[in-house]
């Protein structure tokens, strides 16, 4: 009798693992499937010359070298600026604000924003950075808006990572006669930073693959220059390649997975990167 | 002795070429181009020869579509505008607005084509009243039969660009009779290849996009006669394939001609026209003088 109950037990525990198996095994499966069209494709163009030439009218000569120099600019631009924010404001909304009716909004708010279609973004960027604060078609007009853009979704993760401190650790901290700055920087970031960074991870995959808010705040399609300084005009990656499908000749689909493939190895050069930079960290605590 | 001075006399002379011919060469500053996608692979590869011969000149392309180039170029955030469709009132109210004068420069003709999936054999010629019928805001057409008694009672599919492009300016202009008037349930993409793959695999599919992309999908779709006359180089040019033949433009604000990277710019525009133009998938005009002559007013 007991040894049957014991059996079914075991049975509905093998049932589940292997439902969720099979449903890693589909995720990874499309994956594979997306990677393969993708990089198959993609390697017929993809040679040294594609990094170092320019955008073309002729399938067999265009390059990805202002997309990826205007991508790794923004990109580089907008880490420190959404990290410092980012951090910033989540301390503030865990640690020191005072618990009331406005912080809960605000925090409604932050939790709402990270919902917005991203073209929402790309007006607000026009508005504003671009228009108001003449900030111009701009590298830095560009880096902000897609900042703005992942700013909720970091500031959201980083609550919650602050928030998952363990409190023992923080009553450590003051049994020691630490005060709270000393805690906060002491012991709250350094605990929590491999979780913001994943937040923070998600948040840079996303801004590199955007195109609409880009588009709409006037990013460029056509340059056959790098930026040399914040205030230059530029393109992105993913604004290179909407065109190249775009355009009537059929071989710029080769040239638009070539593309693809290259933005795929900078995401995952940057996630690397970042993923070592989460285990070094945790590795302290 | 002598021999030396006639060495100084050529170093000299050798300097004063270089200089000279580095002062033709040295051009330097910005051209920014935005506007229409239906303009961009004419103004794409003129940017692309032009970069080449003046690498220190920087010229920018976007595409915002014709209206969207407008926005930037009557505020004076753009010196040049692609343009499938001619400047509207409202548009030109905002530049005088802003103070802002421009002119026209006619780039090459386009023809907006009809096609249909190769399997369809029996609409090879469609009139203007048909299209119109088949276009037009509330139409009550929803079968081929619809169209002519005699055609396959299949539901017609229809394909076209969005609202944000010159060229459903254009044919609702030429086929309906009012800018901007369509019926709204077809398949509607700003990107021509995914009308091209939406008809291509759709026997009973009709849609219309610019010449160019018929050109390089020749092998895919079949273009339908518009009373009677298919669009090609020649009926494009001499106005026989009417009223889908249209003219498409760049818009130059006056002022920028006066810097010369622009004037230069503007130039080699309609000194390669007649060269590059073709290789676009457009139609070149028969000369290009006329707007050189503008350039040589403006500048």
């Amino acid at each position: 009798m007991l040894a049957r109950k014991m059996n079914k037990r075991k049975l509905i525990d093998k049932f589940f693992r292997y439902i969720f198996l099979s449903f890693i095994g589909i995720a990874l499966l499309v994956l594979a499937v997306l990677l393969y069209d993708v990089f198959s494709a993609g390697i017929k163009m993809l040679d040294w010359d594609f990094f170092t030439r320019f955008d073309s009218r002729f399938p067999e000569k265009a390059g990805i070298k202002a997309g990826l120099f205007g991508t790794l600019y923004v990109i580089a631009l907008m880490i420190p600026f959404t990290l410092i924010v980012g951090i910033s404001t989540a301390l503030y909304l865990e640690e020191y604000s005072p618990k009331n009716k406005l912080t809960n909004f605000i925090r409604l708010n932050i939790a709402n924003l990270a919902g917005i279609p991203s073209i929402i973004y790309g007006m607000l960027g026009l508005g504003i950075l671009v228009r108001t604060l003449a900030l111009g078609r701009s590298v830095l007009g560009g880096s902000l808006t897609l900042s703005l853009l992942v700013l909720p979704v970091v500031i959201v993760s980083a609550q919650e990572a602050i928030k998952s401190v363990p409190a023992s650790l923080r009553n450590a901290s003051y049994a020691m006669g630490a005060n709270h700055w000393q805690t906060v920087s002491k012991v709250v970031i350094p605990t929590s930073l491999p979780s913001i960074m994943t937040g923070f991870i998600l948040a840079i995959s996303r801004a590199i693959g955007e195109t609409a808010p880009l588009i709409m705040m006037g990013a460029l399609t056509f340059v056959m220059f790098t930026p040399e300084h914040i205030m230059d005009s530029f393109t992105v990656m993913p604004i290179q390649i909407f065109n190249w499908t775009s355009l009537p000749k059929k071989e710029f689909e080769l040239v638009a997975a070539a593309g693809s493939s290259v933005l795929l190895i900078v995401l995952f050069i940057l996630n690397g990167l970042a993923t070592f930079i989460r285990y070094h960290y945790s590795s302290k605590y | 002795m002598k021999l030396k001075r006639l060495t100084v006399v050529i170093m000299v002379l050798v300097m004063v070429v270089f200089s000279v011919s580095s002062l033709a060469v040295d051009l330097e500053g910005t051209v920014k181009i935005d506007g229409s996608s239906t303009v961009y692979p004419i103004t794409q590869a003129m940017a692309e020869e032009f970069s080449y011969e003046n690498p220190r000149v920087r010229v920018t392309v976007g595409v915002s579509g014709t209206g969207g180039g407008f926005e930037k170029f009557t505020i004076g955030e753009t010196d040049i505008s692609d343009a499938s469709r001619p400047i509207k009132d409202s548009e030109a109210a905002i530049a005088a607005e802003n103070g802002i004068e421009f002119t026209k420069f006619v780039v090459a003709y386009d023809g907006i084509t009809v096609v249909v999936n190769p399997e369809n054999d029996w609409a090879s010629n469609l009139t203007v009243d048909e299209l119109k019928k088949i276009w037009e805001p509330n139409s009550s057409v929803e079968t081929w039969s619809d169209v002519r008694p005699e055609w396959p009672d299949e539901e017609i599919a229809l394909y076209g660009p969005g609202s944000d492009s010159g060229t459903f300016d254009y044919f609702t202009e030429a086929i309906v009779g009012e800018s901007g008037h369509s019926r709204a349930d077809y398949t509607a993409s700003e990107d021509d290849n995914v009308l091209v793959q939406g008809i291509a695999g759709n026997k009973y599919a009709l849609g219309y996009f610019g010449y160019a992309y018929y050109i390089e999908n020749k092998d895919l779709l079949n273009s339908v006669a518009v009373d009677w006359v298919l669009p090609a180089s020649m009926t494009i040019e001499n106005g026989k394939y009417s009223p889908l033949a249209r003219k498409i433009f760049i818009y130059v604000n006056n002022d920028v001609v006066k810097r010369l990277e622009v004037e230069a710019f503007l130039r080699f525009y309609f000194e390669k026209a007649q060269e590059i133009v073709p290789s676009t998938g457009y139609v070149a005009l028969s000369s290009y003088e006329k707007q050189l002559d503008k350039v040589d007013e403006l500048k």
